[in-house]
């Protein structure tokens, strides 16, 4: 089931070092919100606080609030282990468990949970979770070949299956192209229209044409300068924010990198 | 035309040699050929050197217990100090292993960074400790404190053989010196360990966690299926310097060429400590005889490590390009 994510007043350190500041943010359900903006000005920490994976760098905080269907994943009660099982994420570099099998890989979010499914069971949801990737035929006959022997296309999809077998509400991808080929990029793109009718799907991209292609609503962020804390400038939906953007900085950017 | 530098070549026809590869090739070759060489000279040396002990000795050498190799007739038989090494080395790789592997995780991923940086220099420090002192801090510190805990493991798991105690008497026993060696090996282990842990990709850590992994289920998931070739080779280092010490069990043990499985009872030999006991007083027939069981000490070794090996091959295919 896919959920709304509502960030209110967001701040990430890094130390004592700000490097979002003040952000406040509606992302729907079953829809893809694109992040993008320039290097360094915290899209990347953004999207890890979205999921609780900026407290795993040591030395960092979160302040303001950020409600998953209403429930604040911040609050005190919350088990970041739980936020992160319902908040999957695929990362830049694809990163298969080298020592698994891409059967492994797959099933390895499964495995964490306490019960024990059957064979059969689990069977079908690797096979379904690698379909839903569109990495099914092409490994069907070498499930138990490692995952690191595939391309770097297969293995970013592969990412996708094993984050998406546990059935999560919201994925969180960063950058997933950018290591990729063209060709790996359009199917991971359609790969992502697909998945938008189950989850909430956010995506950090430096590529403009990805941003107007994949994603209904685009948020841009900026900073004023090195060692200043990245903000969000403004977010609409895709179709406006790359033909009449509201905001000056953005209309550079936009057409900086159009060209 | 002129060239600027060296240019293209005029042509890419023809196989040239150079000079660089050739010599690295053959350094290379050399080392890997010496290593060999230098290993069949040992094997070599020890069979020959062995040869007169054996044709003397009336008893047999694989399981007799006896020492007596310069009495006419010569008795003498390894059954007592391959006894304690394997028993001695296995209970030091019991304690060393599991601590070892505990304090290189602790250090590697649950320490605070400054905690970290301090104990990895302690148990480094304490790795390249000579082993004569770890003897002399066994036989003086240790071995005191020890009798409590091997009284109590009489008392209450004493109906488990190597536990039972029917002397009363806990000092100088192959327990007492399987800890010292555990004690001393367990840095080794340690150091080693947690240079392996440190190797694991953090972005593996981290698809881990994204996942929804405790920190104990990113252990499993991540760290330690890619680390355990490393810790295979941390724990087989652990057990050659377990294997081949000499001066600390020598020191601590009552060099009594018996086996007995009372492990907390005095008495034990190994196979180190018994060619630096004996080596002195032996005449050309003991010492013949120390040099055989030194030859069964190394087939040890290669046995040992051999099948270190080929476990740690088994899923090469998932740890090729690593
Ligand atoms: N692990 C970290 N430790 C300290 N500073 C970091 C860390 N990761 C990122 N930063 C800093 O935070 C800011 C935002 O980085 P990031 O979120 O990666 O930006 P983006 O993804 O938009 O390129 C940058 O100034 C970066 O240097
Ligand atoms: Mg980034």
């Amino acid at each position: 089931m896919a959920k709304r994510i509502d960030i209110t007043n967001v701040s990430s350190y890094y130390g004592k070092f700000e490097a979002v500041s003040d952000v406040s943010l509606r992302i729907e359900p079953n829809a893809v919100t694109a992040f993008i903006g320039p290097s360094g000005c915290g899209k990347s920490t953004l999207l890890r606080t979205l999921n609780r994976m900026h407290e795993v760098v040591p030395g960092t905080s979160v302040t303001g609030e950020i409600l998953l269907d209403g429930e604040n994943i911040y609050d005190d009660t919350v088990d970041p282990v739980n936020v992160r099982r319902t908040i999957g994420m695929v990362f830049q570099r694809p990163n298969p468990f080298p020592t698994m099998s891409i059967y492994e890989n797959v099933a390895a979010g499964i495995r964490l949970d306490a019960r024990r499914m059957p064979k059969s069971e689990l069977d079908g949801l690797v096979e379904r979770s690698l379909q839903a990737a569109n990495l099914w035929n092409e490994v069907k006959d070498r499930l138990k070949k490692p995952g690191a022997s595939l391309s770097g296309g297969q293995q970013q999809r592969l990412c996708i299956a094993r984050a998406i077998a546990v059935e999560p509400a919201v994925l969180l991808m960063d950058e997933p192209c950018s290591s990729l080929d063209p060709i790996s990029t359009l199917a991971i793109e359609d790969l992502i229209d697909e998945l938008k009718n189950n989850y909430t799907i956010v995506i950090v991209t430096h590529n403009m044409q990805q941003a107007a292609r994949v994603s209904d609503t685009t948020a841009f962020f900026n900073l004023a300068g090195i060692g200043q804390p990245g903000r969000l400038i403004e977010s609409a939906p895709t179709a406006l924010i790359f033909s009449t953007p509201g905001q000056k900085a953005t209309e550079d950017y936009i057409s900086g990198r159009f060209g | 035309m002129t060239k600027l530098g060296a240019g293209v070549p005029d042509s890419i026809q023809g196989s040239v040699v150079r000079r660089g590869d050739l010599v690295f090739r053959r350094l290379a070759k050399g080392a890997g050929l010496a290593v060999l060489v230098v290993l069949a000279a040992i094997a070599g040396f020890l069979v020959w050197r062995s040869v007169p002990g054996l044709r003397a000795n009336t008893a047999n050498f694989l399981t007799s217990t006896a020492w007596f190799p310069d009495q006419s007739p010569s008795r003498f038989g390894i059954a007592a100090i391959a006894f304690g090494t394997v028993v001695t080395a296995a209970l030091a790789l019991l304690i060393a292993v599991p601590i070892g592997f505990g304090v290189a995780l602790f250090i590697a991923f649950y320490a605070p960074p400054k905690l970290a940086t301090a104990l990895g220099f302690i148990v480094d420090l304490l790795a390249a400790v000579p082993s004569i002192i770890f003897g002399l801090w066994g036989l003086q510190v240790l071995m005191p404190h020890l009798g409590g805990l091997q009284r109590w493991l009489n008392d209450h798991l004493g109906f488990i053989p190597i536990f039972h105690n029917s002397l009363g008497i806990y000092t100088k026993s192959l327990f007492v010196a399987a800890v010292v060696l555990g004690v001393m090996v367990l840095p080794t282990v340690s150091a080693i360990s947690r240079e392996i842990f440190l190797k694991v990709p953090h972005s593996n850590v981290e698809a881990a966690l994204a996942l929804g992994a405790t920190r104990w289920e990113t252990m499993r998931m991540a760290v330690l299926p890619f680390s355990r070739p490393g810790m295979i080779s941390a724990a087989m280092l652990g057990l050659g310097r377990a294997l081949g010490e000499t001066i600390a069990v020598a020191l601590i043990l009552s060099a009594l060429n018996v086996v007995n499985w009372h492990v907390t009872e005095p008495g034990g030999n190994t196979f180190a400590a018994n060619i630096a006991l004996g080596w002195n007083e032996a005449g050309p027939i003991g010492l013949s005889a120390l040099i055989a069981s030194g030859l069964v000490l190394f087939v040890l070794t290669l046995v040992v490590n051999v099948v270190a090996r080929s476990i740690i091959w088994r899923r090469a295919e998932f740890h090729e390009g690593l």
